[in-house]
């Protein structure tokens, strides 16, 4: 299977803010190819760069250095209205002087396309996110969830090659930010557009993407499907900022790693100190003399509905947290202080790389 | 639906905004109606010898402002000179409208896009010329702009003229005198529109393929719309009525309205006309402020 063609792709971008010793690198030569009509996202906690990655392809910034290419071209230098890219902005930033549908034509009529196709695209962008009866309404009319259908079908309707959306939920209370969720994912399965999404919102990213690409610090942490950044994350911060994590620091003798209390696992690590992961769900909680078992204290107990969080304290003091599911019939039945055993199967334990050696996937 | 006891509640609550609006209904009627009234009454009578008026009806007033009686026969005719008076007043008033809003409208975005710190400073640059008396200021423009003035001997001086540029007593040096004037009535509510207007909105243009002009004329101009109208009213209304600039700029020939009126009611003593004339000049600004109104809470129309 050939791979489609790469649709944007940003090569060495450096981009600092600030003049001389005040100048702070908000992107540390970021190189990324994101496919066609692929759904990528762009992860990261506030002030990790990935707004102003995404503020580079729309052409609202210049990279410091480094090249943005769009289907091959270099656009590094072209202001924002002589590219084929459109963003959906955190704040939507409609125009307010005009109706729902003058918005959605906005974008056609600065391309001077001709009326019967302006008129034409508008009718169906309403359609294709349900507004056909707010046409003519004010966009200061309409609810959140409106206007951000607004904005996306404005910014839809010029055709562009990558649509970029600028955490376009963060607005939204959480039963609405689920259906967009859908919603978006809808919208680009139909239009078959490249989206590049930018949020901080770990379940998000895993549940909308085709592709994540992890960032920290200006620099990309970790680009992959959802699956292998949740189940292989390269270091120890994607591990930690996607999902629950438990580390485990433990020393390595080439083939065989040895933990703080003794135990000791088959894996081909690096010789010196190691870090392994584990996910609190892949935990196992078995008798304190259990076959394979590290001891462990359990410190609290959380309860959440669907599983119940314990916080346990191993013989040397290293902290974890399992989650089980709790049963059909009532909730997990471990007590606060009980003495347990903890199962770590070898083959959940990963390996974590430095921080500073990561390589993209 | 509303029970008797919602009612009584609502009626109380009507009678006691009534009188506490009392104060304010009396300066409106005995300070601003009053005044106006007289001055209606007034352009219905007869003109007396040596100024004042006669209780008499008569219309003389009014025709006045657009016929004048021939010496000779008595015959009425069109009175070219008012109506030249009228239209330079119109005239200029527009000019100066347009003037301030272009020097206006980049002045007031530069300030709304300083740091919120430096803005109070560039405001309080633009309201300094408000502490000096007008007549003051007009004095000073007339110092810059007679033919020994600053500018012409700069220019000379320069090399780029040989002779002064005659500029005091023309219909232009009212022109600027009356934009410099009236500049900071343009630039304040225009700053107040920028100032609210979400700069946002400009990358959403610009992303939508609109060039800087396009944003300019589709985004900005119509969101700041109100600013403009407010900041053309409040240029345009004195402008129409200006008496300083115009007899300080524009010498005895270069007449505007109110200097037409001022004139009746001192060496024409004709005080009817000049009443008349008054009476002309708020209708006029009447029927200005409706149009500027109408264009302001018009609706945009769609496009396309």
């Amino acid at each position: 299977m050939t791979e489609p063609p790469i649709a944007v792709e940003a090569r060495n971008v450096v981009k600092s803010f600030g003049q001389g010793a005040m100048a702070v690198k908000a992107l540390d030569d970021v190189s990324v190819n994101i496919r066609q009509g692929e759904f990528f996202t762009l992860l990261g906690p506030s002030g990790c760069g990935k707004t102003t990655l995404l503020r580079l392809i729309a052409g609202f910034e210049t990279p410091t250095s480094g090249q943005i290419l769009l289907d091959g071209s270099d656009i590094t230098h072209l202001p924002p209205n002589k590219r084929a890219v459109n963003t959906v902005f955190q704040s939507y930033a409609l125009f307010p002087h005009l109706s729902v549908a003058q918005n959605i034509a906005f974008g056609l009529e600065m391309q001077d396309r001709p009326r019967a196709e302006v008129k034409e695209t508008v009718a169906r962008m309403l359609a294709l996110v349900k507004l056909e009866a707010m046409a003519d309404r004010k966009t200061s009319q309409l609810s959140g969830g409106q206007q951000q259908r607004v904005a996306l079908a404005r910014a839809l309707a010029p055709a562009p090659k990558v649509l970029l959306l600028d955490e376009p939920l963060s607005a939204l209370d959480l039963k609405l930010r689920k259906e967009m969720q859908i919603e978006l994912k809808r919208l680009q399965m139909e239009t078959g557009i490249t989206f590049v999404f930018v949020t901080h919102d770990q379940e998000e990213a895993l549940t909308m993407s085709d592709r994540i690409a992890v960032m920290s610090a200006g620099h990309i942490q970790q680009i992959g499907s959802p699956r292998d950044i949740y189940n292989h994350p390269a270091n120890r911060f994607v591990a930690s900022f996607i999902g629950e994590t438990n580390f485990l620091t433990g020393h390595s003798d080439g083939n065989r790693v040895t933990l703080g209390n003794g135990a000791s696992f088959d894996l081909a690590a690096p010789k010196g100190a190691v870090t392994l992961a584990i996910r609190p769900e892949q935990l196992r909680i078995v008798a304190r003399d259990g076959a394979g078992a590290m001891p462990a204290t359990v410190n609290s107990t959380v309860y959440f509905g669907t599983d119940t969080h314990l916080h346990l304290q191993l013989s040397d003091g290293t902290e974890m947290v399992a989650r089980l599911q709790n049963p059909a019939s009532g909730e997990v039945k471990v007590q606060k202080g009980a003495d347990v055993g903890v199962v770590v199967a070898q083959s959940a334990l990963q390996i974590l790389g430095d921080q500073a050696d990561v390589v993209g996937r | 639906m509303s029970s008797d006891g919602e009612n009584a509640a609502e009626a109380a609550r009507t009678r006691s905004a009534w009188l506490l609006s009392t104060p304010a209904l009396i300066v409106l009627v005995f300070a601003a109606s009053g005044p106006l009234l007289i001055v209606l009454a007034y352009s219905f009578l007869t003109p007396g010898k040596y100024g004042n008026v006669i209780w008499d009806f008569d219309l003389s007033g009014w025709i006045g402002i657009l016929y004048t009686r021939d010496i000779f026969d008595g015959t009425l005719k069109l009175a070219d000179a008012h109506l030249s008076i009228f239209w330079r007043s119109v005239k200029l008033s527009i000019l100066t409208t347009a003037i301030t809003f272009a020097v206006g409208f980049p002045t007031a975005w530069f300030i709304a896009t300083r740091p919120s710190k430096q803005r109070a400073f560039w405001l309080f640059l633009i309201t300094i010329p408000f502490w000096t008396n007008l007549l003051i200021r007009t004095v000073a423009i007339n110092e810059v702009i007679r033919n020994e003035g600053l500018l012409n001997t700069f220019l000379i001086w320069l090399g780029v003229i040989s002779e002064p540029i005659r500029i005091i007593y023309t219909d232009t040096a009212v022109l600027i005198g009356m934009a410099y004037v009236y500049l900071p009535l343009m630039v304040l509510p225009l700053f107040a529109a920028i100032d609210r207007f979400d700069m946002r909105l400009l990358e959403a243009g610009y992303d939508l393929y609109a060039s800087r002009w396009r944003v300019l004329r589709r985004v900005i101009l119509p969101i700041v719309k109100p600013g403009i109208v407010a900041g053309s009213i409040l240029v345009f209304v004195p402008s129409l009525g200006a008496y300083v600039t115009p007899r300080v700029l524009g010498g005895g020939k270069n007449m505007m309205i109110g200097n037409f009126i001022e004139l009746q009611f001192g060496q024409g003593r004709n005080w009817p006309l000049g009443a008349a004339l008054s009476m002309t000049l708020l209708l006029v600004v009447m029927v200005a402020l409706l149009f500027y109104v109408r264009a302001a809470t018009k609706e945009s129309t769609p496009h396309g």
